[in-house]
């Protein structure tokens, strides 16, 4: 009782910091409900466990309503990087942007350069795999080609998470969560790009580390 | 004087890599149908590892910074912020169910990358494997409440350590592309 008084006092100073939790949605004030928003990261083993899943979701905390007008913004990439030697710089990205009704896939490839620059070139554009992004109320558009297969439109939002008592806690309007809790993610949608590809093609075994970043063409 | 013309340098070739691509891919056909020129400087913008890192453990006044830091430069940059955070949120913290102390735990944390075996079971915690990827219905944010406040054995402070939201409210799909339709 007295050490849940003790974090709930401390919570309190950090509300402001704090207030806004979720799994990346609208994690940070320049990127906050925009179209390069980073909602949430996956990466799993396939259906066919020779292969590896990755999920990127942004543009969180769509309405339904809101999903019929939401699209990808044509100039932002959305970057998958794998780190195969442990040094957390990458050692290859599949990267996808959307153009005309299409999202572009590249990769996995070793990109022209490694950092907060990604630079495409003629030779980035020679494997280069589409799928038509699929229309909201549609059913899923998938590409499969040379092992590599590609969605890209919008999905539930995978994510779930009693934010609003969390931020209750945190604002100190309540000494703990609910049982049962409410899922404050229901009934919202996500931009979501999902890539499956041969494990061969980003390691084959061991570990790697990963993570997503969007990025801006300038 | 040398910065200046190697920025002039570099954008001459990102010029003429770009109109070396038009013409290309008019000509030759390279790449999918009807592909149009992708080539260009993209610059970063957001990032993420694994979920709810940057929104927890990053003050409101360096948010932005976290998402452009490169990982192999943010355990130096963050890993002390990390720590202040987790011990304000939890100051009766010792160890978690990792048997991770205070610096132990957010240096962990604060290089925000994904762990994935590519050999196996990939969960981010399953009762057995321990971040070894993060599939759909994991219940991440438990895990990283009972990490945060659960101490050795996940039973303290019950209250905080469990959101008691355990699974997505549309089921998942067994097969490409995994996620469930939109709302």
């Amino acid at each position: 009782m007295k050490k849940a008084k003790h974090i709930l006092g401390i919570g309190a100073l950090f509300a402001a910091s704090l207030f806004l939790i979720s799994a990346d949605h609208i994690d940070a004030p320049a990127v906050q409900g925009g179209s390069s928003d980073i909602t949430d990261f996956y990466a799993f083993q396939g259906e066919n466990t020779d292969n590896m899943v990755f999920v990127a979701n942004v543009q969180g905390l769509l309405s339904p309503a809101a999903t019929a007008e939401a699209s990808f913004d044509e100039s932002v990439m959305i970057e998958f990087n794998i780190d195969n030697n442990g040094d957390f710089v990458e050692d290859l990205v599949i990267q996808a942007v959307p153009r005309n009704g299409k999202m572009y896939i590249l990769g996995p490839v070793a990109p022209v350069q490694t950092g907060l620059s990604s630079m495409l070139t003629v030779e980035s554009a020679k494997d280069v795999n589409s799928v038509n992004i699929t229309a909201y109320g549609e059913e899923a558009q998938v590409s499969s080609n040379k092992g590599i297969s590609a969605f890209a439109g919008p999905r539930d939002d995978p994510f779930f998470m009693d934010f609003a008592q969390y931020s209750a806690i945190i604002a100190g309007e309540a000494s703990g969560f609910n049982n049962p809790g409410t899922d404050t993610f229901a009934g919202t949608n996500v931009m979501s790009v999902v890539i499956e590809v041969p494990k061969s093609m980003i390691g084959g075994s061991g570990t790697i580390n990963t993570w997503v970043e969007s990025k801006r063409k300038q | 004087m040398k910065i200046s013309n190697k920025i002039l340098g570099l954008t001459l070739v990102a010029g003429l890599l770009m109109s070396c691509e038009t013409e290309n891919l008019s000509g030759e056909g390279m790449g999918v149908d009807n592909n149009p020129n992708l080539a260009g400087t993209y610059v970063q913008e957001d990032q993420m590892g694994r979920p709810a890192v940057n929104t927890v453990f990053v003050s409101s006044g360096s948010k932005d910074e976290f998402n452009v830091t490169i990982p192999s430069e943010q355990n130096e940059s963050f890993q002390p912020m990390f720590e202040s955070t987790l011990l304000a949120l939890n100051p009766g913290y010792t160890t978690n169910a990792l048997g991770m102390d205070a610096s132990t735990f957010t240096s962990a944390l604060a290089t925000d990358v994904l762990n994935v075996s590519l050999d196996g079971t990939t969960t981010f915690y399953d009762g057995t494997n321990v971040l070894t990827g993060r599939a759909l219905t994991d219940d991440v944010i438990t895990v990283e409440l009972l990490l945060i406040f659960g101490g050795p054995d996940f039973s303290e402070n019950p209250d905080f350590s469990d959101d008691h939201v355990d699974s997505n409210d549309k089921e998942f799909l067994s097969s490409f592309p995994y996620l469930a339709s939109p709302h």
